[in-house]
């Protein structure tokens, strides 16, 4: 029988890939590492090592045949693991730092960008083996290239854990310090998360959840551009016309990504867990979630208006993936960067973006405070603060919120810094300049917020 | 399995000839083909059926990438999934 598919079908499938950067973002392969659990350090670093290098043996070999195959671009291969301060607890190490240079070898040697799990849960509270993690992030992430770290310290179910936001603060000072001659790069691969989700295959924040298996393939799609594009045929058009170009959009992009991730569990014999449709933004022109923006009518994101517009996108690209997979996962949204996105950066210029506002567009996008350049004298106890607010937004509305800020040492306000690659650039954005200390260092937990009575 | 090949490029005499009788030493069956031109550029897609095809996927990718340099055409195959993936509820 002659195949169904039409001339004009493929052209704009090809289109899509081609002109308005359609890729798959990454094949991200979840490894559990609690089964690696042992008495010894030295072992456990062993068996980490040899666990990775064994199940993610054929991850990036496999990625790039696929991509041939399907003529879609798969621009990273990842791994995830389980929270290494719940792995290796039974360690009883005062220090995780040879733990991250492990994964960080284990990564260099299967060939995959990043490896992410580097992480506690503390949310209620710390356990011995969680403040070893915690004390070894900065030091960790200054020594290694390819490891991502994150903590969760607040969850809708359990309240802030303000001992944890007060620590992140020193810690991510730290990490500035430590990389203040790479622009403080250390600070890009930290995340510091609200409500965060098992099964993320974006980084810095991905790690592999306690209530996963073994080993799972999850998929994270992108395409801004395709989005935007679309969104220029229906210029001028009402809300319902916007929401159901962007609906049809997401639908279609999320088809794609279903299918690299049913092929890459079948050809790795990993089964599949989610597909991740998150808007995410390079600072590649036409691969800007700005650009999607100012397409429905804003001159600059930041401008009045951008809220409710970051909204709409957001649970409109929600939708459209959730028709298209019954597995969709992860963030799924749109995310905010600063430094990743083009947008942004030209926002943040022209003085229409500023922390506040992007505060303020968390409450509605996927995740939260994303790769903003602050000035390096930003005390901690100034970025606990901003930690604290996004993880309240994140706390009260049940939605998971994230904080990746750097304060970049040696720069202030409208200086730029260069990250590199994915990473970008970006204006070092004005932080408030009045205190917070007497209040972020109360100590203790804020208590879980009320269920009922939603107004 | 069943692919979908793509070439533009300018018009010329003879190019579609060319790739047909390459996918005929390949042992590649086609199942339809449909083209437009533009302007001066043609715009051919083809949908093929590899079961016969002696020679690895990637093999052929990369012979119809070399004959594409060769008549200064781009040249692409893919596996027809990702058409009916998007395009087909």
């Amino acid at each position: 029988m002659i195949s169904h598919v039409s001339h004009g079908e493929v052209l704009e499938t090809n289109r899509m890939i081609d002109e308005y950067n359609l890729d798959v973002r990454t094949i991200t392969m979840g490894i559990d590492l609690l089964s690696c659990a042992d008495a010894d350090l030295g072992r456990f670093m062993a068996k980490i090592y040899d666990k990775i290098t064994r199940k993610a043996e054929h991850l990036v070999r496999t990625g790039d045949e696929i991509s041939r195959q399907f003529g879609i671009p798969i621009v990273n291969k990842r791994i995830a693991v389980t929270p290494v301060a719940l792995a290796a607890a039974g360690c009883r190490a005062s220090s995780y730092v040879a733990v991250a240079e492990t994964l960080d070898r284990a990564a260099k040697e299967v060939g995959v960008n990043f490896i992410g799990g580097f992480s506690a849960l503390v949310h209620k509270g710390y356990t011995e083996s969680d403040a070893v993690l915690i004390d070894s992030i900065a030091p960790a992430l200054s020594q290694t290239e390819r490891v991502c770290a994150s903590v969760n310290v607040a969850a809708s179910r359990n309240g802030i854990n303000m001992d944890a936001v007060v620590k992140m603060g020193v810690v991510i000072k730290e990490m500035a310090e430590l990389t203040r001659e790479r622009s403080s790069i250390a600070c890009a691969k930290f995340v510091v998360f609200c409500n965060a989700v098992e099964d993320n295959p974006f980084m810095a924040g991905a790690f592999h959840g306690v209530g996963e298996r073994d080993c799972v393939i999850n998929v994270g799609v992108s395409g801004p551009g395709v989005v935007k594009k679309a969104l220029e045929e229906v210029r001028g058009g009402d809300f319902e016309n916007l929401c159901e170009t962007i609906k049809r959009t997401a639908f279609k992009i999320t088809r794609v990504g279903q299918l690299v991730a049913q092929e890459a569990s079948a050809r790795l014999q990993v089964p599949f867990g989610i597909i991740d449709l998150s808007l995410a933004p390079t600072p590649e022109r036409g691969d800007s979630v700005a650009e999607i923006l100012c397409e429905m009518g804003l001159e600059h994101p930041g401008a009045p208006g951008t809220t409710a517009a970051v909204a709409l996108l957001n649970d409109n690209i929600k939708k459209g993936g959730i028709m298209a997979s019954s597995y969709v996962g992860g963030l799924s949204g749109a995310f905010i960067p600063v430094s990743e996105d083009r947008g942004m950066i030209e926002a943040v210029r022209a003085g229409a973006l500023t922390l506040e506002k992007l505060e303020a567009m968390t409450c509605v996008c996927s995740v939260g405070l994303d790769m903003i350049a602050v000035p390096g004298d930003t005390t901690a106890e100034a970025i606990a603060g901003i930690i604290a607010d996004e993880m309240a937004i994140g706390m009260i509305n049940n939605k998971t919120t994230a904080v990746r800020l750097i304060p970049v040492a040696g720069k202030g306000v409208n200086d730029t810094v260069e990250f590199g690659g994915l990473l970008g650039y970006a204006p070092v954005m004005a932080v408030n300049p009045f205190g917070c200390a007497a209040f972020v260092k109360r100590g203790g937990r804020i208590p879980a917020p009320v269920h009922s009575f939603k107004n | 399995m069943k692919a979908v090949i793509t070439m533009t490029g300018k018009d010329r005499l003879g190019v579609i000839g060319k790739v047909c009788t390459y996918l005929a030493e390949q042992s590649i069956n086609i199942l339809d083909i449909s083209q437009t031109v533009i302007g001066e550029y043609l715009n051919m897609v083809m949908i093929v059926d590899l079961a016969a095809a002696g020679a690895a996927f990637d093999d052929i990718a990369t012979g119809l990438e070399r004959l594409g340099q060769e008549i200064c055409y781009v040249i692409r195959i893919q596996h027809e999934d990702i058409f009916n993936s998007m395009h087909r509820v």
